[in-house]
């Protein structure tokens, strides 16, 4: 039941990621990689901006160094959603499963998770089930096909994740003005990251990351959420001197 | 490049990412009381949605004006609490009409 649940909310990101990783599957093609190695990348990592970094160190040998920064500086934002996400976590999600399923932490998957009040395991099963199999068979078709699909179905699929963000953010932005603040400010810093010379310089893993922590703590600053209620707090005590 | 080389990249690169999301994961397992870092925690996910899709939605069509009729398209739908699904086909729906609609008329 949840499983299937969470199936039908991977749909819009699978759809979304099958054009991501169609271009990304090109491009691996450009990088010199073959069909089997630019769906392998895929397929283990699950990560866009860091894999579209990695295959362009990947055709230079030695960059090994490089190659570990660029990853970590990326990726860094995963451990605030990691964070943020278990903090949603059913009783019954925790060991071996979060080994397992944290690998499927991606910026889609958990933006989905976290609008649940909990997450249960056989949700995250399901919600992260198509899109893996989106950006992996993605990434194959686009490494065999090329630029096959036509021009105007890849624009149009190329909006199906922002419109997912948009369906997630505005919402909660019309209910919170706070959550507007820090929409606002997050657009400010990333647009200057784009356009702004010097800034402009910056990667765009690490623009995200950026503006998006300076946009989380100032309105957490501004507007902090209220106090737990004390009985939850001598609990969670207890059990950690437990 | 070798097939050893390859792998010791790929090695890297989905270590690296599988490291990074997994151990703060495994490492925070009760809840989090500082109020500060909750308030964090609760804006982190908007912030970082908001700050990928904007600017980069505009850059992500054929064309400017269709992004943002999509964004639009997007924008009103949300607020009228429609489903992730919906939202996003309509928003891609929108962008291949005023695609086809600026093929015309240009």
């Amino acid at each position: 039941m949840d499983y299937r649940r969470g199936l039908r909310a991977g749909i819009p990101i699978a759809l979304g990621y099958l054009s991501v990783s169609f271009t990304f599957g090109i491009l691996a093609m450009n990088y010199g990689l073959t069909i089997w190695q630019a769906t392998l990348v895929s397929l283990v990592t699950v990560t866009s901006a860091g894999q579209f970094a990695g295959i362009q160190m990947m055709s230079t040998p030695g960059l090994y160094v490089d190659m570990l920064i660029s990853q970590l500086t990326i990726n860094v934002r995963y451990s605030f959603m990691s964070i943020s996400l278990s903090q949603k976590l059913d009783r019954r999600f925790r060991g071996v499963w979060k080994w397992l399923f944290g690998f499927f932490i991606t910026d889609e998957i958990f933006a989905v998770a976290v609008t649940q009040p909990v997450v249960t395991r056989s949700f995250f099963a399901g919600l992260a089930a198509l899109p893996w199999i989106g950006w992996t068979a993605g990434t194959a078709l686009g490494a065999s096909l090329g630029s096959v699909l036509p021009a105007a179905i890849m624009s149009a699929l190329g909006v199906a994740l922002y419109g997912m963000f948009v369906a997630i953010v505005v919402p909660p932005a019309k209910e919170n003005k706070y959550v507007l603040l820090a929409a606002g400010i997050a657009t400010l810093i990333s647009t200057a990251f784009t356009y702004l010379p010097f800034l402009r310089n910056v990667s765009s893993g690490i623009a995200v990351s950026i503006a998006a922590i300076a946009a989380a703590v100032i309105a957490a600053i501004v507007h902090p959420l209220p106090d737990l209620p004390p009985e939850e707090n001598e609990q969670t005590e207890k059990e950690v001197q437990a | 490049m070798t097939t050893s080389t390859f792998f010791l990249y790929l090695l890297l690169m989905a270590g690296s990412t599988y490291l990074i999301r997994v151990l703060p994961f495994i490492a925070v397992r009760h809840q989090i009381r500082n109020r500060f870092v909750r308030s964090f925690l609760y804006y982190i996910p908007y912030a970082v949605l908001t700050a990928m899709t904007i600017p980069a939605i505009f850059t992500a069509t054929g064309s400017v004006i269709s992004a943002s009729i999509g964004l639009a398209v997007a924008i009103i739908l949300a607020l009228k609490k429609c489903s992730l699904t919906t939202v996003a086909l309509a928003a891609c729906f929108a962008v291949y009409v005023s695609e086809l609609v600026i093929g015309w008329v240009s």
